[in-house]
């Protein structure tokens, strides 16, 4: 631990700055019922109320108040990124593992869905998949996460490539020990700096492509606050000059660029991908 | 081509005197000396050896001399003086306008060195032109004649091909040849002999040191190799941690060495292993016979290989790249079931693919690799690595189980204390390997293959793994089969030897018998491609050689 | 030679046997639907005869694979059949808006991929350098941007407070070239800014891993001038890995249009993936997400075929 503050203090600005931000992002969705002032679906004025005292950001298109529905909208939002990532990191990473040690026909078949999967771009999936299943969280969490899976597969499949061939492996599968003893104690532990990154940078596609879904009113459905959402209901205030439905729109873009600030430093300080050599 | 008369004339002026030389390497974003302060002087036509173990800061100090420091190094003291021309002060005009045309270099890796985009002699006639030393034409016409002074096959048109197109021993001649092709009043080699097979070393060899003498180049010629610089230098200087440890003629350094490190390097080949009884009338604990195995199509990688190995005995399987040896442990080791023959343990046939054999099976034959940095799980603290063995197949436990690898460590000559609870990042190689010489023992084997286990390591080093392995076959009686491409390995610790050819054996029988003439061809060929610790061994050879060649045609590996 | 074109041929089939399992993948995506997709579409009160009117429409009472087939192949004339929700030909309702979106992407293609290349390549000559930082920054930043927040910004400055372009898209055929580009302008700067910071940050890495490898120091030691080294060492080994940046990119662009489509209000193929999905027009959706799914693996399968066309190592072989 006290490694890790080392290394925190030696960081970049801008990976300090993205560690901030993902902190004060952690701190508002876990609070949000406590330090919001009014109810998540609550309407408590009249629609488009400008900034105020009672309202501190306004009121939306309803009447509800959007600092509150800011609030809530982190945790929504960025809590159903992250079960989304971590569903899809779970399944991709697992069959990556799979594929590499196993090898032979079990690698073929996965590696070939996957390819198959990678070829249709997320978005437009995404779409056929909502279309066809409905546009309820869950689908939309186990849509993603699989769509997401794909890459992770890829990344996972390929770094324990790499490892499986070292001889240490050998030396494990020469003694006799079994698949599984293999992944975990052998490939896993070897495989986790680049995985950690991946995660990091998944987390951002997934929390982004979630957003574009709800922008276009197929993603989180309402009542339910959420970012993506929140821009497209408000969207009429821009043609004015107000710039309040650029908020939410800012929010997510502001994780976004604090979590890639702290993977980028990530992984500069844990892999070959550090280019001054 | 004119040899370079001029230069001749000013045999023995001083070209390139580096003084105080200082150099650093970034590494964890801190600056760390790793050359201290080092003089080198080098007259006009001659060669000086830089030679040293890893470490030595031989490469960087050589380079250094075209004012050069590779990325993540860079020179904070001394002067380098070149004909005159100090190049710390120099600009990169001034210095670009030197480098290839009056100081050329040739580099360890020429597969990686020429552009794949471009054809031999375009990346020939580059410098030349580029330098306005002469125009294309005359330039194509010199490189053919280089060419064919470098024994290249075909001279008139190998600069037609792409670097991809010519094997590895050729390319490292092309590159010598476009080193020359300025003429340049120095040359730089780094380890320009280090990834090639033996017999094809001493090719590049040869044709080196030919070309160097006809044009009366000077050169720094950098290896590990006390051997090898011995045929190329007229004088060496030996380097350990950036250091100088001593200087002096060849001559000097291989008779009569001043300091207790170039003595100790020297007598690195020196180590025998005492004779033993003869076989006879004993069962082998191994037999493999008639095995041919495959990696898949139709090209057979063993073939009709048999090999015996008795007890407390070291069977050396020799052959270069490609010749199948590293193929024949995985035979054996059931990592690629052989198509036909079959291996016995004791007698009783053993399952031909890994996954049949059962875990006594897999106990009683271990194995130790070449890269001991990849043999070992970098997660995994020393007690892990010793100890899984310990549980996994002698169900050792708890305070037995510690015991015990506290006693393997020992036997290793590795303090338990200090290092049972270290990561094996924190070790240097040779602690590396002798922890994956106390993971093999941790299982009692009765056998263990040894593949290439002291090539990835500096000489010393290796020659400490060699006399440790020795020691615990005295004391456990445990057999090995050792498979190397360095004769001076086999000559120190075989008992029998096996050679192969592509895939092949071609010879084997007890040490003495192979070793001592009559040969069979490719063996004599291999012997005597070893340089030995003799300035005069290469000039000797050559002619040698010549014979042998004329009637080995299509028998040696694709080189 | 020969080599080479078997290659191409094998990547060439790849791409068509992917291509016809995706075009199983959205056909049989359909067939999933828990339910009957009627009652889906129609709602719980439609009378039995209504049902089986409109599943006779959607051609329901055949089995599956004659279906497929009759698709398949009418797609392959160009008929795409009707759209559920206004009753027309899917061709007419997706032709002019297809070129639409291919004058979108083309447009912002234009503007980033040199601009792009040159900034990349440029970061990676000067490697360390105030400007390279400075370009990994920005880069990360609006990578991190949703299209939408690029969009409305964009909207917000240039449309609202100075007014120099017009926020809304709406294009239609008869309107004439430089009109056209004028009001495309705001959207095709969106998806460039989003689509230039992926691959500068690409063709950095491309030419900073080029830059570094053991020949391109032989060159400096051969004492080659600086711009030699660039024009003769490395570009010629580039070209593979910049044209395969370059067209990954298209190929995210053609995809990041959707959303841009949506806040312009563009009448674009995306606009109206979008509103079909909303509307459950499933041969819409159908039949945009094929040819929206074709074009990404067409520029895929380029990419893929330009680097083998452009590795000497294959084009001179042994």
């Amino acid at each position: 631990m006290g490694n890790f503050w080392k290394e925190l203090k030696k960081a970049p600005i801008s990976a300090k700055l993205g560690m901030l931000i993902i902190v004060v992002n952690a701190f508002v969705a876990i609070f949000a019922p406590i330090i919001s002032p009014y109810g998540e679906t609550e309407i408590v004025g009249s629609e488009f109320e400008p900034w105020s005292d009672t309202f501190l950001l306004g009121t939306d298109n309803l009447g509800r108040d959007m600092f509150t529905r800011m609030n809530y909208g982190a945790r929504n939002t960025i809590g159903i990124a992250v079960l989304t990532t971590i569903l899809a990191f779970l399944l991709g990473s697992l069959m990556g593992l799979l594929a590499s040690t196993l090898g032979g026909w079990v690698d073929q078949l996965i590696s070939r869905i996957v390819d198959i999967l990678l070829a249709i771009p997320t978005l437009i999936f995404a779409l056929l998949v909502l279309t066809i299943v409905g546009t309820e969280i869950p689908n939309v969490i186990a849509c993603i996460a699989v769509i997401y899976s794909a890459p992770v597969f890829r990344l996972a499949r390929a770094v324990s490539m790499n490892i499986v061939v070292l001889d240490f492996v050998e030396v494990a599968r020469l003694r006799g020990e079994g698949t599984w003893w293999i992944i975990v104690k052998e490939v896993l532990p070897n495989s986790m700096p680049p995985l950690v990154a991946e995660f990091g940078l998944r987390f951002c596609f997934v929390f982004l492509v979630i957003s574009a879904l709800s922008f276009l009113g197929l993603g989180i459905q309402p009542p339910t606050a959420d970012w993506g959402s929140m821009v497209r209901d408000n969207a009429t205030l821009i043609t004015y000059g107000d710039v309040t439905p650029l908020l939410p729109a800012a929010a997510i873009a502001v994780l976004t660029v604090g979590v890639n600030f702290v993977v980028d430093w990530f992984l500069y300080k844990t892999s070959g991908l550090r280019d001054d050599h | 081509m004119t040899t370079n008369n001029d230069s001749d004339a000013r045999k023995g002026e001083v070209l390139l005197e580096m003084r105080g030389l200082r150099i650093e390497g970034n590494s964890e974003d801190q600056w760390h000396e790793i050359v201290h302060g080092v003089d080198v002087t080098l007259r006009r036509g001659e060669v000086l050896g830089l030679i040293g173990e890893s470490g030595a800061g031989k490469s960087t100090i050589g380079i250094a001399s075209m004012g050069y420091a590779k990325p993540g190094l860079r020179i904070t003291d001394g002067t380098i003086m070149f004909d005159g021309m100090d190049l710390r002060k120099a600009s990169e005009t001034e210095l670009r306008a030197l480098r290839g045309s009056r100081i050329a270099y040739v580099a360890q890796s020429a597969a990686a060195s020429f552009n794949p985009a471009h054809k031999l002699i375009d990346q020939y006639c580059e410098t030349p032109v580029q330098h306005g030393v002469k125009p294309r034409a005359e330039a194509e016409k010199e490189a053919v004649v280089l060419y064919g002074r470098l024994r290249l096959p075909d001279p008139e048109n190998i600069g037609y091909r792409y670097p991809h197109q010519v094997s590895g021993g050729q390319l490292q001649r092309a590159m010598t040849a476009m080193a020359m092709a300025c003429q340049p009043d120095l040359i730089v080699f780094d380890e320009p002999t280090t990834a090639l097979d033996v017999t094809t070393q001493i090719e590049v060899l040869a044709a080196i040191k030919d070309i160097v003498r006809l044009y009366h180049t000077a050169a720094i010629y950098i290896t590990h190799d006390l051997a090898v610089v011995a045929q190329m230098a007229d004088s060496i200087m030996v380097l350990r941690f950036g250091d100088t440890i001593e200087v002096g003629t060849a001559r000097e350094m291989i008779e009569s060495p001043k300091e207790e490190y170039t003595r100790q390097l020297l007598a690195v080949r020196t180590f025998r292993k005492e004779e033993e009884v003869s076989n006879e009338g004993l069962d082998p604990i191994l037999k493999v016979e008639n095995v041919t195995a495959s990696y898949g199509g139709n090209v057979m990688v063993l073939k009709d290989v048999s090999v015996e190995i008795h007890k407390a005995r070291t069977v050396a399987v020799v052959g270069e790249s490609g010749s199948g040896k590293s193929t024949l442990a995985r035979a054996i080791t059931g990592l690629l079931p052989p198509l036909q023959g079959q291996v016995y343990y004791h007698g009783e046939p053993l399952p031909r693919a890994l996954k049949q054999r059962n875990r006594d099976q897999l106990r009683r034959m271990q194995m130790i690799y070449q890269m001991p940095d990849t043999a070992l799980n970098p997660r995994q603290k020393i007690r892990d690595v010793i100890g899984r063995p310990l549980e996994f197949y002698l169900g050792y436990k708890g305070a037995k189980k510690e015991e015990r690898t506290r006693e393997l460590l020992s036997m290793i000559e590795m303090e338990p204390d200090q290092y049972i609870d270290r990561q094996p990042l924190e070790l240097s190689g040779g602690q590396k390997q002798r922890i994956c010489i106390a993971r093999c023992l941790a299982a009692e084997p009765e056998l263990i293959i040894c593949d290439e286990v002291t090539s990835a390591l500096d000489q010393l080093v290796a020659e400490e793994i060699l006399k440790l392995l020795q020691r615990l076959q005295d004391e456990l009686r445990v057999s090995y089969m050792f498979i190397t491409h360095d004769l001076a390995t086999v000559k120190a610790i075989a008992d029998e030897i096996v050679v192969m050819l592509l895939g092949e054996i071609v010879e084997q029988g007890p040490k003495d018998k192979v070793l001592a003439p009559p040969h069979h061809d490719y063996t004599e060929l291999l012997l005597s491609s070893v340089p030995e610790m003799d300035p005069d061994w290469l000039d000797n050879i050559l002619e040698h050689r010549r014979e042998l060649e004329s009637h080995l045609v299509g028998q040696r590996p694709p080189d | 030679m020969a080599q080479i074109l078997k290659m191409v041929v094998q990547r060439l089939a790849l791409g068509l046997i992917t291509l016809f399992v995706v075009s199983l993948i959205i056909f049989l995506g359909v067939e999933l639907l828990p339910g009957d997709l009627t009652e889906a579409i129609l709602g719980q009160a439609a009378t039995p005869e209504t049902v089986a009117a409109f599943r006779k429409e959607l051609g329901l009472d055949l089995p599956a694979h004659t279906r497929y087939i009759q698709w398949l192949g009418g797609i392959l004339q160009g008929d795409l059949g009707t759209s559920l929700a206004n009753k027309r030909e899917i061709s007419e309702l997706i032709g002019g808006r297809l070129a639409n979106t291919l004058f979108l992407a083309l447009m912002a293609a234009i503007i980033a991929v040199p601009l792009a290349v040159t900034l990349g390549v440029l970061a990676a000559l000067y490697r360390n350098s105030w400007y390279d930082r400075m370009v990994n920054v920005v880069t990360l930043t609006s990578i991190s941007f949703p299209e939408f927040f690029v969009a409305y910004i964009l909207i917000l400055f240039l449309a609202v407070k100075i007014n120099l372009f017009p926020s809304l898209s709406n294009v239609s055929p008869d309107m004439d070239f430089w009109d056209r580009v004028y009001r495309v302008f705001l959207p095709a700067l969106t998806l460039t800014l989003v689509v230039v910071a992926h691959m500068m940050r690409m063709t950095r890495a491309s030419i900073i891993n080029l830059l570094a490898s053991p020949f391109i120091e032989m060159a400096n030691l051969k004492g080659i001038k600086r711009g030699r080294i660039i024009t003769h060492h490395a570009l010629p080994n580039a070209l593979a890995p910049i044209i395969n940046v370059i067209v990954l990119n298209l190929a995210y662009l053609v995809v990041g249009v959707v959303v841009v489509e949506v806040v312009f209000v563009y009448p674009g193929l995306g606009q109206l993936l979008v509103d079909s999905v909303s509307k459950r027009d499933i041969p819409v959706v159908q039949s945009s997400c094929l040819i929206f799914a074709a074009t990404y693996i067409l520029l895929n399968l380029t990419a893929d075929i330009l680097s083998i066309l452009t590795n000497p190592r294959l084009l001179h072989p042994r």
